[in-house]
């Protein structure tokens, strides 16, 4: 079915602009065209059909389902609901403090709030479109074991010791938990569009120049930087590139989405799977501004060992998928 | 007159929410005394767990996004 888009990219390279197919700019244009068009449909489409599906989840009705619920059990879902709740990332403050005023193990809920941006329905298109399905899979397996598991990590550790004093007080206190209604709100299936259309709108205004400029940055990839340049210096050969790739990722939170598309020439390029993967996934779930604003409930001390664990997850998970090949 | 709460940390949405009702407020001649609440603890306490967040004298009407126009004249009326 996305075969479409490469015949359109075709015609207009070849056939309208009348371009040769073997030069450099023939091959960066037929890339900006396929790749363009092909991002910005699918977002249209399945953002609106995501939306439609999710309209009825909030993060009032998920706080509800996991009060209470037993601790390993509550990873796993907190992680699966971080996926798919949506919310404005600026309520991550008040979510963090929701969750836990609920009692709610810490582990569980940096585990809903980790996966959160890991998983999000624009990565996961613009992942799906250009890299395939087996790959966005993989990419979705590991963003929820990373947060199962960060969640498992940080109740070890007891982290909770280091949560803003009135919120780690949270926790000590031995009274009754507080009880939590959810009043279901009813949607007809005309709220659910509308609320789709407004999601779809939303993001759609937010991330369309982004697109566009990840992908003219992917084409001058794509059409100027030889191969062989990125296998003697990008390669699986240097165990340093991982940690660079994860460090380097960690300002283009500004931009997430102009990451996808350039991902996908530097696969091309034969740049090993691992460090794309680090670089990819840091690149999404490490947003600076949001580890400032957690500031204001943590101390430091627990920030920086959440920071930590993801530096260090992400150069594992790189150095691995390089050492095993698919 | 009725008192509202938006409830946000600051950002575009909350901004916006806050404007919204003020001007739909005027629109439809109702007085309301509206304050923007950013502080932490105030928030927890009023149990708002998405923001934006929008509380009608002391109950808590709407959270998690800019409500429609006609949401806002319903909690106003």
């Amino acid at each position: 079915m996305l075969d479409w888009f490469t015949y359109f990219a075709d015609w207009v390279t070849y056939s309208w602009f009348g371009l040769s197919s073997d030069t450099q700019f023939a091959g960066a244009l037929h890339f900006f065209i396929e790749d363009t068009c092909k991002i910005l449909v699918l977002l249209i489409v399945l953002i609106y059909f995501i939306a439609l599906v999710r309209a009825t989840l909030n993060p009032e009705k998920v706080r509800c389902y996991l009060q209470g619920k037993n601790r390993f059990l509550g990873y796993i879902l907190g992680s699966f609901f971080g996926s798919v709740t949506p919310f404005c990332s600026c309520s991550s403050i008040p979510l963090f403090m929701g969750f836990v005023s609920a009692r709610i193990p810490l582990g569980v809920t940096i585990a809903f709030l980790l996966t959160s941006p890991l998983i999000n329905e624009v990565v996961v298109v613009m992942l799906g479109s250009l890299l395939g399905l087996q790959f966005t899979l993989m990419y979705i397996t590991i963003g929820l074991l990373l947060g199962i598991s960060a969640g498992f990590l940080i109740d070890l550790i007891k982290g909770e010791r280091w949560l803003a004093p009135f919120l780690a007080q949270q926790y000590q206190r031995n009274d009754a938990m507080p009880e939590l209604e959810y009043q279901q709100k009813i949607m007809t299936l005309a709220d659910r569009h509308q609320f789709a259309k407004k999601e779809m709108l939303t993001i759609f205004t937010r991330i369309w120049k982004w697109v566009i400029i990840g992908v003219a940055i992917g084409a001058v990839i794509h059409g100027a930087i030889p191969a062989v340049w990125f296998s003697e210096h990008l390669g699986a050969k240097q165990w340093w590139s991982v940690p660079l790739a994860t460090l380097l990722a960690i300002p283009m939170y500004v931009n997430a989405t102009a990451i996808v598309p350039i991902i996908e020439s530097l696969l091309l390029k034969s740049v090993p799977l691992g460090t794309t993967l680090a670089f990819c996934m840091s690149a999404v779930a490490v947003s600076l501004p949001e580890f400032m604003m957690l500031k204001q409930v943590m101390s430091s001390r627990l920030l920086m060992l959440i920071a930590g664990y993801l530096l260090i997850a992400f150069s594992l998970l790189g150095w691995f998928f390089n050492a095993v090949s698919f | 007159m009725k008192n509202i709460n938006v409830y946000g940390s600051g950002c575009k949405n909350c901004t916006n929410t806050a404007e919204l009702i003020e001007k739909t407020a005027m629109q439809l001649q109702i007085e309301i005394n509206l304050s923007k609440v950013s502080d932490l603890q105030q928030m927890m306490e009023a149990g708002v767990v998405s923001t934006p967040a929008v509380a009608v004298d002391g109950k808590i009407v709407h959270a998690g996004s800019v409500p429609d126009v006609q949401i806002v004249k319903d909690f106003l009326n």
